[in-house]
Order: C-alpha cells, then structure tokens, then sequence
C-alpha cells in the first residue's frame, strides 16, 4: 500500500545509514519519511530526501502545532545555511531521533538546553527563564504570572540549579538538574 | 553524522567489528521490538488519551490495562490447575476419574449439605435473582468453592492431588501479583527516592520538564497551559505559607494542634460510624438471607445487597466529608490532599476487612455450643467459603453496577445540563470532573476484593478482567464526551508511583484475611477438597508427610523458630548494609556536586586569564 510506495522511493542504503545514526527504528523512519514528502508539493516529492521544507509548512504537523517551543525547535534543528530556519529531511530526522523514545538523556538534555536558549549566548540567564516560563503559561496578558510571581520564581529556579551561583545556568548545570528530574524523559518525547 | 564518521575512523580495527556486531544486534532487537508493539492491548488508544489529556490521565489508563493482563493471567492459573482437572474427569477425557474419600472420623451433620438448585417449574424472576446473588443455580457451577468437593483426579494412572493443587494456585497468584507489581513500581520507586533526597528540585521540575511534548491538540494545550500556570502559582503560593508557618507564634501552635486532635478524633468517631453500620447491616443481611421463608420474596435481593450498598455509600460520603474537615486543620495544600487521599483509602480498604470480620464472628460465632462438632457454625453455614465467595460476587457485581450507572446517570446528564440550562443553581454543580485520585481508589477496591474472593471462587478472576476491559471504554468515553480534567494537574512520575503503592497496600489487605481464612478457620466438612482436613492449610503439611524422613525433617524445620529467627536476624543485616550504602552514594553525590562548583569557577578563571594574555 502507502508504506509500500514510499519504502520504494527511500532507498535502502539510505534507509540503513539512517538507521545507525538514529535513535530510530525501521518503522519510525519510514512513517517519517511519508510524513514529510505529505508536507511537499507533489512535484518535489520524488526528491524528498533532497528537498527543503519551509517552515510554515513544518508547523502544520500536529505534532508541533500546539508546541509553544515550535519556533525555537525549528531554529535548532534547522541546517539552513540562508537562516530562514526551514528544514531537510535530514534535519527532520534529528529532530525526531532527539524526541525519540530511545534517546539517551544527555542528547535530550543537550537539544532542551538550545531549546530553551532563546537569545543563543549559550547560557540561560534571566531572560531565557522567563521567556520559558511565559511559554509555558502561554499566549496572552492574562495567562502570564505576575511580575513578583516570576521574580520569586526566577529565584527559586537558580537556587536549585545555580551551583556556581554566577546568576545563569549553563549546560552542565542544566543537564545535572535534568538528570535528577523525574519528568523529563517522559515529557520530552514526540512520536508521531 | 560527520561527528559519527570521524568517530568511526579512530577506532581500531577489533572495536570496529564489536561496533558493527553490536548494531546488528540492537537492528534485530528492534525489528523484534516493532513487531510486538501490534500485539500490545490498547496501544493506539492510550497514545491518543496522551495526546489530548496528557501524562497524568494517560497513566491510570495504563493502570487499568495493567490490571486486565494481570487478571487474565490469573483466571488462567487458577482456571488450568483447579477448574480444568475436573471437567477433564468429568468428561472421562484420558481415562481420568475422580476419587471421593469418604470423610473419616466426622459427625454426620457435619456433612450434609445441599444447595437448592432450581428444579421443576420456577420463575424467570429467579434465575435473574440467582445470577445476581450467586445463589441457585449459580452456587453448583463452577464458579463457587462448594463445586470442587474432589479430593483427587486420577488421569491414567497419575494422581492429581486436587486440593494441595488448589492451595497452592492460590499462594502462586498471590506471589505472581506481588512480584508483578514490585517490578513495575520498581522504576516508579527509585525516582521517588532520588526526588525525596532532594525535595528543593520541584521549581526546576516543574519547568524544565513541564511542557508534555506529545500534547497534539490545540485545546489540550492551552488546558496544559493553564494547569501549569496554576500549578506553579499554588507552589509559589504553599512556599508563602511555610514561611509564614515557621513564623507562627507558641499560642497558635498550640490552638491548631488542638483544632487537629479534635478534628482526628472526629474522623474515628465518623469512621468506627460507618464500621459498626457495616458490621450491623451485614449481621442482618446474613440472618435473614438464610431465612428460607423470605428466600423468594422481593426484598430478599435488596437485603443481600444491603452490605455492598452501605460500603459503596461509606465510600462516597467518606472523602467528601474529609475533604470538607480538612480544610479547618490549615496544613500545606500537598500534605492536605496526601492526608486526605491516605483516609480514603483507609475506608475503603478497611470496609472490606470489616465485612469479611463480620462474616467470620458469624460463621465461627455460636449462640449455644453450636460449634461443637464441626468448628464452625454448620446449621446456617454448612459450605461457609461458598457463602464468602458469594459475598465477594455481590461486592464485585455491584461495583461493577455503580461504575456503570454513575457516568450514565449522574455525569452526562450534569455535563448535559450545564452545557444547555444557565440557571445559578445548576451552574454552582459545575462540570463533571474527572478526579483520579477516585477513580484508581475505585478499580484497587475492585482488585482486593478479586484477590480475597479468587480462593472461595476460582472463576471471578474472569469476571474481574471482562469488568476491567468495559470500564476502560466507559471510562474514556466518559472522559472525551462528558468530564473536564481537575484543575489540579498530576505529575506522571508521582502517579504511577502512588498507585502502584495503594495497589500494594490492596495485597498485603488481602492477604491477611486469607491467611486466617486458610490457617484458622477450620474448612467446611461438607463441600470442598479441604474436608478431610481441620483446615485448608493441613493438605500441605498432610502431603509432605508422604516423603521420606529427611525431607520431611528439613521441610519442618524451615518452618520452625529456629530457622525463622536466624532468618530475620540476617534480613536485618543486609537491609543495614543496603542504607549504609545508600548513605554512601548519597554522600558522594554531594561531593560531585561540590566539585561541580569547583570545575565552573575553575573555568571562569582560565577564561578570564586568556582574556587577559590576549590583551
């Protein structure tokens, strides 16, 4: 049937290469791979592997749509040399390996870590907190904390993980704190 | 993949092959892996209730597909090694028959025992009445302990020795449940462990991991969305009130534990309450069931369900009125809900037992010297695990009725209503919510009360998994169509945890009154592979007494004190051992972490010296 069609349009080198690089398994890749060639024009679709996918069309996918973290995962994982974040199957894949099931921790503590860096200093300092924070409460004047609320939370936030108290949290901080978290393999996981 | 191939290049040739032979491997392991997950119960389903409503919700799904393998393979266990030898026997199947002996040295009361199957002409109304209180037609299958009066099935020329067999079923589903369950809450316990060491990561939790990446639904985010507003606005709020509890002077100390003690003493009060009611009730159901003038009348049902019907109203008046008292005993909101939650459970766990006592003060209670020949009172009960195992039917049918008839009655019209009429009255009701902390405590109460009846009747296992597998639909269709999550979010770490652990408490519940059901109480002499026993428990030490002596030296002597406090003593030792080492670590990680500050100053420093060499 479908799955069929495309196993036949994926060549099986490139399938088994995807294979050892990936935290993905056969079936994963091959939904994958249906997935994004639905996401192209019909006449790109012989090329998918090749092709790049603009990013409006990258947040249509469910997946993604109610993600308040999509922009950000689209710049992170996005390969693109020209900056307007779009992404190439490749790129797809990696993004999907990171979020897999199978991934290792500290892949996933790496890709949270440049997800939550908003302003790419490679540091989260004060800002990214609450930027992070505005994204979780989400969109709109009235769903945000107040300012007292976020400055205690703020506070609160770099107690427990700043160990250098040097007021900004940088990866290794971040992925000891993420290590001790209960909650985060199992939120930080897309599967489509 | 760059990074990978560099990598590849500077290892050596013999790692090369291990790498190439372990990926094929982890190839194989998957391809395995991918199959499986089509036979998974469920799969499809649990991952949509993840996407729409999240981890928390998602996990007591998961609990309950949990529970319908952990049923079925019960029925299975007990249905081969008990229920099957004899319809083999009885179907003359490989030439096996089954052996009565006689009972010896047994007064002839004792024995008579005969349950009043439907003959002749009889109403339809009383086979509706047989099915559902076990009684009739229903108290010769099977499905009841009076139906394996079998002392041993011959097959060929091997002797199947029923009621060690039994006894043995029975021991083994309690260690396959005991042993399941400690697996999966094995993964569950550790986290709690390492997060109850450290008790100040919630802020970093709650953030870091917060946001559920699987959430596909744009309305289920913005739900996510404002659970997670609350919940940090409550946490930064409760941080607020321990602060201003460790600020209160000795007088309000001392006036609030008072208000609590009082307050405690009410909850007994409330609780023995409903116990002495339950206790009353089912003395009363007992007397009159057994009263075969009413044995056809109307109200004979009403009565034999007015146990279950106390139990299930004690359960449902239980948590609203804690919930209610609770809020004058001004504790943090995360011990408030902790406390009620354990009082909860509490009455629920302890109305079974209550029953159970009560059955047994009537059955081993006599009025004057009743009890003398038998052990147990004979003339009202003379097969009493029957009558247990049809207490445990009525409990279970009429759980099962009440899962059943509340989403249809009471929480779609509610959504109905609120959704059409904008009357103050209606709107105060509000929306049904979905509390899950209710709904585990319902299925657990469910699977004690299948773990205490399996032994007095061997088929309601089944019953168990086929109720398990509907209330799965009910529940989520009640959950897409009619309630909205609490307002209160569940973490899923914490969750999986917490019911694990209340289904552990279940066990052990249940196990205490088949103990003394197996141990103490002597077994009825007139129905049951136990009869020529004292109690059921003696086919055990009866069958090692046919092996040779030193065996049966060594097997007694396990049993006695002089194993069993060598036994204790080294237990100790090594659980000694075990928190030493857990001291260990825990000290240890504390020093990484120190090194840890010690590693991020030590990089600032060179930093700051390379700036300055390149000025």
């Amino acid at each position: 049937g479908a799955m069929g069609g495309s196993a036949s349009l994926l060549p099986q080198d490139l399938l088994g290469e995807y294979q050892e690089l990936t935290f993905l398994s056969r079936q994963e890749i091959l939904l994958a791979y249906k997935r994004f060639s639905e996401l192209l024009p019909k006449e790109e679709r012989e090329s998918a592997c090749s092709a790049r996918v603009p990013k409006s069309h990258i947040l249509t996918l469910p997946e993604l749509r109610a993600n308040p973290f999509q922009h950000r995962i689209c710049r992170v994982f996005s390969t693109s040399e020209t900056g307007d974040d779009s992404m190439s199957f490749e790129d797809f894949l990696d993004m999907l390996s990171a979020f897999s099931d199978s991934a290792t921790s500290d892949i996933k503590s790496h890709y949270a870590f440049r997800i939550f860096d908003f302003d790419e200093d490679g540091i989260l300092d004060r800002k990214d907190l609450e930027q992070l924070v505005n994204c979780l409460t989400g969109q709109g004047e009235e769903s945000r904390l107040s300012s007292e609320e976020m400055e205690q939370l703020i506070q609160n936030i770099l107690e427990e993980s700043d160990l250098d108290k040097d007021g900004t949290i940088n990866l290794p901080e971040f992925q000891h704190v993420v290590s001790r978290s209960p909650d985060f393999a199992s939120s930080f996981k897309i599967v489509l | 993949r760059d990074s990978e191939q560099a990598e590849i290049e500077l290892l050596s040739g013999w790692e090369k092959q291990k790498r190439t032979s372990s990926k094929s491997l982890k190839k194989a392991l998957s391809e395995v892996k991918g199959l499986a997950s089509y036979l998974v119960l469920w799969q499809n389903d649990i991952h949509s209730i993840e996407g729409k409503f999240g981890n928390g919700i998602q996990s007591y799904f998961s609990f309950l597909r949990f529970l319908v393998l952990l049923n079925f393979i019960i029925f299975i266990l007990m249905f081969s090694f008990v229920t099957l030898p004899i319809i083999i026997s009885k179907y003359g199947i490989f030439n096996s028959t089954i052996a009565y002996i006689p009972p010896k040295n047994i007064e002839g009361n004792c024995t008579i025992y005969e349950p009043s199957d439907n003959e002749g002409l009889v109403y339809f109304y009383t086979y509706l009445k047989d099915l559902f209180s076990g009684t009739g037609f229903l108290e010769v299958t099977s499905l009841f302990y009076g139906y394996y009066t079998v002392d041993a099935v011959w097959i060929s020329i091997t002797k199947y020795n029923l009621p060690l067999a039994y006894l043995l079923a029975t021991f083994a589903y309690l260690t396959l449940s005991f042993v399941w369950i400690m697996k999966r809450s094995a993964k569950g316990f550790m986290q709690n462990l390492v997060h109850e060491a450290d008790p100040f990561q919630s802020y970093c939790n709650k953030v870091f991991a917060g946001w559920d990446f699987c959430i596909t639904d744009p309305s289920a985010a913005q739900l996510k969305h404002r659970s997670l507003r609350y919940e940090l606005q409550v946490d930064l709020e409760e941080e607020k009130l321990r602060q201003k509890i460790a600020e209160r002077t000795k007088e309000e100390k001392l006036r609030i534990y008072s208000l609590r003690i009082f307050i405690n003493i009410i909850v007994i009060a409330i609780l023995s309450g409903c116990f002495y009611s339950i206790y009353r009730v089912t003395a009363f159901s007992q007397e009159n069931s057994s009263d075969t003038e009413n044995a056809n009348s109307q109200a004979n049902l009403l009565v034999q369900y007015l146990p279950s019907m106390v139990i299930t109203l004690a359960n449902f008046i239980g948590p609203l009125i804690f919930s209610f008292l609770i809020r004058f005993e001004d504790y943090t909101p995360a011990f408030e809900i902790k406390l009620t939650l354990m009082r909860c459970v509490f009455v629920r766990l302890a109305s079974i037992g209550v029953l159970l006592f009560t059955l047994w003060s009537q059955i081993s209670g006599c009025g004057k010297d009743k009890c003398e020949p038998c052990g147990y009172n004979y003339k009202l009960y003379p097969c009493w695990e029957s009558d247990v195992g049809q207490e445990m039917y009525k409990l279970m049918i009429f759980d099962f009725l009440v899962i059943l008839a509340v989403p249809l009655f009471v929480d779609y019209p509610r959504r109905l209503l609120v959704t059409h009429y904008s009357c103050k009255l209606i709107q105060w009701f509000g929306l049904p919510e979905f509390q899950l902390s209710d709904n585990v405590l319902e299925i657990v109460y469910g699977q004690t009360i299948c773990w205490i009846g399996t032994f007095f009747s061997p088929l309601l296992p089944a019953i168990a998994t086929i109720k398990y597998f509907i209330i799965f639909y009910v529940k989520k269709a009640i959950l897409i169509h009619a309630c909205e999550p609490a307002p209160r979010p569940i973490r899923a770490s914490g969750s999986t945890f917490f019911f694990l652990a209340v289904l552990l408490i279940g066990l052990v519940l249940a196990f205490i009154p088949l103990a003394v059901s197996i141990a103490l109480i002597p077994s009825s002499k007139a129905c049951g592979p136990f009869r020529n026993f004292n109690t059921s428990w003696e086919a055990i030490p009866d069958k090692i007494r046919e092996y040779p002596t030193v065996t049966q030296q060594i097997l007694f002597g396990l049993a006695s004190e002089a194993f069993a406090v060598p036994l204790f003593v080294f237990i100790c030792i090594v659980m000694f051992y075990f928190i030493a080492l857990a001291r260990a670590h825990k000290r240890v990680i504390e020093q990484l972490r120190e090194q840890l500050v010690l590693e991020g100053q030590d990089k600032t420093f060179l930093i700051r010296k390379i700036a300055e060499a390149q000025k």
